[in-house]
C-alpha cells in the first residue's frame, strides 16, 4: 500500500491576537424607534440594547474586516506573511460570489493564502474559529486569520418591527497560532434545517430579479420562535462544551455568547448558575446584534475592560440562522 | 388538574418569570394589555408552563393565548 504523508501535527493551537472595528456612527434607540412605532424603553427592555453602530458608505464590509484584522495581526505580533489561511464569517457579502476572503487577504498583504467565507450566520465565527484551530493543530498552516464581519444595515428593513432595532454593523478578528498547550476544547456544533425559515429573507434574489416580488429581499425573523429555541436548546449546548473541555461552569473566566439578546444571555447564565467570578459579555448594549461579528467584538470589549485574563478559559457560543449553533471553550489570548 | 389548580400555578409562574403580582392574575386578564407580559416573557411563561404541566404548547398556539383564561383552558384540555 502507498503511504500518504501527512503534515506534522502540532501539540496545540491557541488564539494569539484579537482585533475589532466598530463603525464611527452611533445610532441610538431614539433614532430607530419612530420608524417602528416604538420607544427607547421598549427596545432596551426587550433586548438590552442602548445603541448600535451603523456603517457609512466608506465603511464597507471589506474595509471593516481589513481594519479589524490589521489590529489582530499586530496584537499577535506576527507578520501577515505568516498567515496560511483566511476565513471570513459573514452573511452580508454584497455579492454572491466571489467570496470576500481572498480580497481581504490581498489587501492585508498576505501572499497566496487559502481563503474562503463561512456561511453559518450568527454561529459562523465560532464555526470558522474551530475550523482554523483544527488546521493549525493538524499542521496544515502555521497561523490562521478568522474574521467575523457584517453590514447588517444592507439587509435590514428599517420599518420591520421584528428586527430593525436589533442589528448593527461591525467586524472582529482573531489570529490562531501554534501553542505548546491545548487552547481549544472540543467543538460542540449542530444545526436544525427544519427551522430554516425562522431567520431568513423575505424572498430570494431570483424572485426579485424575475419581477415576482417588487422589493429586494430583506432579513425577516420569527423572534418568538428563535428566542424559544435559543433559551431551551443553548443551555444544553453550552453545558456540553464545558463538560467536553473537562471543566465546570465555575472554572471559566468568561462567557462570551452571541450577542443576540440580553434576555437569552440572562436565561443561559441563570440556568448554568455561573458564579460572579465568570465575566459575562454584554457588548450588545453598545453594539446591537452584529451577527457573525458579535463574539470577537464582545471579547475585544471584555478585554478592554480588563475582564479577560490571558490564558484563562472562556466559553464561546454562537447560534442563529440555519438554524445553526456552535460552542467551544478556548484559552483567552 | 382542574381549572382552579392550573390557575394557581399559572399565577406562581407569572410571578417568577414575568414579575406579575399574584393578586393581578385573573382569568379575564390579557397577558399583554393588562399584565404587561411582553412577547419574550410570554415565551418564557409558556416554556415554564410546559415544564410544570407536562403539556406541549406549540408556537402557533401561543398566538391564540390572549388571556390567562385562554392559557389555563388550553392546559386543562391538553393535560
Amino acid at each position: 500500500m502507498i503511504t500518504i504523508k501527512s503534515a506534522p501535527a502540532r501539540v496545540g493551537a491557541r488564539i494569539v491576537g484579537i482585533g475589532a472595528y466598530r463603525p464611527t456612527r452611533v445610532v441610538t434607540n431614539d433614532e430607530i424607534a419612530p420608524l417602528i412605532d416604538s420607544s427607547d424603553q421598549w427596545i432596551q427592555q426587550r433586548t438590552g440594547i442602548n445603541s448600535r453602530r451603523f456603517a457609512s458608505e466608506h465603511e464597507t464590509l471589506e474595509e471593516m474586516a481589513v481594519l479589524a484584522a490589521t489590529e489582530a495581526i499586530a496584537d499577535a505580533k506576527i507578520k501577515s506573511a505568516q498567515i496560511g489561511v483566511v476565513l471570513v464569517a459573514t452573511l452580508t457579502n454584497p455579492v454572491q460570489f466571489p467570496a470576500v476572503a481572498p480580497t481581504i487577504a490581498t489587501r492585508l498583504g498576505i501572499p497566496d493564502p487559502g481563503a474562503f467565507d463561512v456561511g453559518a450566520a450568527c454561529a459562523g465565527f465560532v464555526y470558522a474559529l474551530s475550523t482554523a484551530a483544527d488546521m493549525v493543530k493538524a499542521g496544515s498552516v502555521e497561523y490562521a486569520l478568522v474574521i467575523g464581519a457584517e453590514r447588517m444595515t444592507d439587509v435590514l428593513d428599517m420599518t420591520d418591527r421584528g428586527s430593525a432595532f436589533i442589528f448593527g454593523d461591525g467586524a472582529g478578528a482573531f489570529v490562531v497560532g501554534p501553542a505548546d498547550f491545548n487552547g481549544f476544547g472540543p467543538i460542540i456544533f449542530g444545526s436544525d434545517g427544519s427551522q430554516a425559515e425562522a431567520i431568513s429573507m423575505t424572498s430570494t434574489w431570483f424572485d426579485f430579479r424575475s419581477g415576482k416580488v417588487p422589493e429586494p429581499p430583506t432579513l425577516r425573523m420569527e423572534g418568538q420562535q428563535v428566542f424559544r429555541w435559543a433559551v431551551s436548546e443553548m443551555v444544553g449546548v453550552a453545558q456540553r462544551a464545558i463538560t467536553a473541555a473537562g471543566l465546570e461552569p465555575k472554572d471559566l473566566a468568561a462567557f462570551i455568547p452571541h450577542q443576540a439578546n440580553n434576555r437569552i444571555t440572562d436565561a443561559i447564565v441563570k440556568a448554568l448558575d455561573f458564579p460572579d467570578s465568570v465575566a459575562i459579555a454584554r457588548d450588545i448594549r453598545d453594539s446591537g446584534n452584529t451577527t457573525a461579528a458579535t463574539v470577537p467584538l464582545a471579547l475585544h470589549a471584555l478585554r478592554s475592560e480588563g475582564r479577560a485574563p490571558a490564558g484563562a478559559p472562556a466559553l464561546l457560543l454562537g447560534f442563529g440562522a440555519g438554524l445553526t449553533y456552535a460552542a467551544q471553550v478556548v484559552a483567552l489570548p | 388538574m382542574n381549572t382552579e389548580e392550573v390557575m394557581r400555578e399559572m399565577a406562581v409562574i407569572l410571578d417568577e418569570v414575568a414579575g406579575v403580582a399574584a393578586d393581578q392574575v385573573a382569568m379575564d386578564k390579557s397577558f399583554t394589555d393588562d399584565l404587561e407580559v411582553d412577547s419574550l416573557s410570554m415565551v418564557e411563561v409558556v416554556m415554564a408552563a410546559e415544564d410544570k404541566f407536562g403539556v406541549k404548547i406549540p408556537d402557533e398556539e401561543v398566538k391564540n393565548l390572549r388571556t390567562v383564561g385562554d392559557a389555563v383552558n388550553f392546559i386543562v384540555k391538553s393535560a
